[in-house]
């Protein structure tokens, strides 16, 4: 039977973590489900659990008065789920919600914080991971905000 | 076919409106029939995918439009055009029954020969699925002939999204995938939200024997093409089909002109290495 601790370091976010480097982020972590429609976390609240998503898809979203929500990113199989966690003052910017039927890992914030103070070799592993992540997300938002697809006459 | 072997390629030859279908808020599809008698060398199978036509609204302006049509369809030109400036606003109200100009078929084609045995992306953002569209149709309708095809679709919202119920059928076809993302949505859309090159590590292909086309935005070309480049699509198998201020159409008036290179001649569709680097300088 496979463990938490095996199937979390096959999760792709760990992709080439050295796994005893890694093993203590096991202990940190739960198994969770979520089903269409229910809410990871919603805005304003405390960031103290992020996901690592392993099937499915959660839309990252943000309220607005009189109108249906926009989604901001669709984010799915083997991303991360939730950046917020990491900067003070650790509250969810935006609301996150699964739109199909999803399987993931979710990490207690302040355990995985508290584990790479403890091991800085983790916490710089663990910064390679989400550096990029948040790059990407980013780089596509600026590109999102250009709105290349609209009315642009010459 | 050439700007060389049309006959009188300055003259626009009177073709009459047969059907205009909305496919978003602005853009509609037009199908065009010469006028009895008027275009004797008419031969709609001739153009080749990607390809363009120089479009004139009498007494209001010409502007160069793509194919979007099958040259298999045969007997029928098809125009999908965005009503943005007054010249593609007099277009796009066109009713049937009215009469437009058209010169060409101008302009390069997309590469489907060399495409053949290989597995084929074709990627697209906003109105740039029209110019795709005859690929993916010739694409579809000779599958035996490629690998595995996927069809990556960029657009602004759900409202904007062309060719709806076609991009359904394609995902439909055997060997065939099509992925949505938008730029921007409401929480009714189920899909994928985000830029057309976080699609690509989802596909399944393999980049060392893939040809990509790529049709869009120049920004989202640029953005694709570097995505496509790390994915190990090798650049000289990227083809993208580039936009400039064209209006001879034949190369002579210098409007379109991009480096060493005249758009409506040697392009619109140019291997990616042999324009990336002019992509980057702001100036041209």
């Amino acid at each position: 039977m496979e463990t938490l601790e095996h199937l979390l370091l096959e999760h792709p976010f760990l992709a080439g973590l050295d796994a005893a480097l890694g093993r203590p982020l096991a202990g940190c972590a739960r198994n969770l489900r979520f089903a269409a429609g229910e809410f990871l976390f919603r805005e304003g609240e405390p960031a103290d659990e992020f996901y690592l998503i392993r099937e499915g898809r959660v839309v990252l979203e943000l309220h607005v008065p009189a109108r249906s929500p926009l989604v901001i990113a669709a984010i799915g199989d083997g991303d991360i789920v939730g950046l917020s966690w990491l900067a003070p003052p650790h509250r969810w910017a935006f609301d996150a919600r699964a739109t199909a039927e999803t399987r993931a890992f979710g990490l207690g914030a302040g355990c995985v914080r508290e584990r790479c103070e403890e091991n800085h070799h983790l916490g710089y592993e663990m910064m390679k991971r989400i550096l990029p992540v948040t790059v990407r997300r980013m780089q596509a938002a600026r590109q999102q905000l250009l709105d290349v697809y609209g009315q642009h006459p010459a | 076919m050439s700007a060389a072997a049309i006959a009188e390629p300055m003259l626009p030859r009177p073709f009459r409106v047969v059907a205009s279908r909305r496919e978003t808020g602005d853009t509609v599809t037009l199908e065009l029939v010469p006028l009895a008698g008027s275009v004797p060398d008419f031969a709609p199978d001739q153009f080749k995918p990607g390809q363009f036509n120089m479009v004139y609204a009498f007494g209001v302006g010409e502007v160069p439009v793509s194919l979007s049509g099958d040259p298999a369809d045969g007997g029928r030109m098809v125009h999908t055009v965005r009503a943005v400036g007054a010249v593609s606003r007099a277009i796009a109200a066109a009713a049937p029954g009215s009469v437009l100009g058209v010169r060409g078929p101008f302009g390069s084609a997309w590469p489907m020969a060399e495409a053949e045995g290989r597995d084929l992306l074709l990627v697209a953002g906003g109105l740039g699925l029209a110019p795709l569209r005859p690929a993916i149709r010739q694409a579809l309708a000779r599958g035996e002939r490629f690998g595995r095809i996927a069809i990556l679709y960029g657009s602004r919202g759900p409202a904007e999204i062309l060719y709806r119920e076609e991009l359904a059928a394609w995902g439909q076809r055997p060997g065939a995938t099509v992925a949505l993302t938008l730029d921007h949505a409401d929480a009714a859309w189920e899909g994928h939200v985000g830029v057309v090159p976080d699609l690509i590590p989802g596909v399944s292909f393999d980049p060392r024997n893939s040809v990509a086309m790529l049709c869009g935005p120049e920004v989202m070309l640029r953005f694709t093409a570097r995505a496509l480049l790390g994915a190990g699509v090798p650049a000289e198998r990227i083809y993208v089909s580039m936009e400039r201020n064209m209006k001879c159409a034949v190369g002579l008036c210098g409007h379109c002109q991009f480096g060493g290179d005249f758009i409506c001649r040697d392009g619109a569709v140019l291997r990616y290495d042999r324009v990336a680097a002019r992509l980057a300088v702001r100036e041209v």
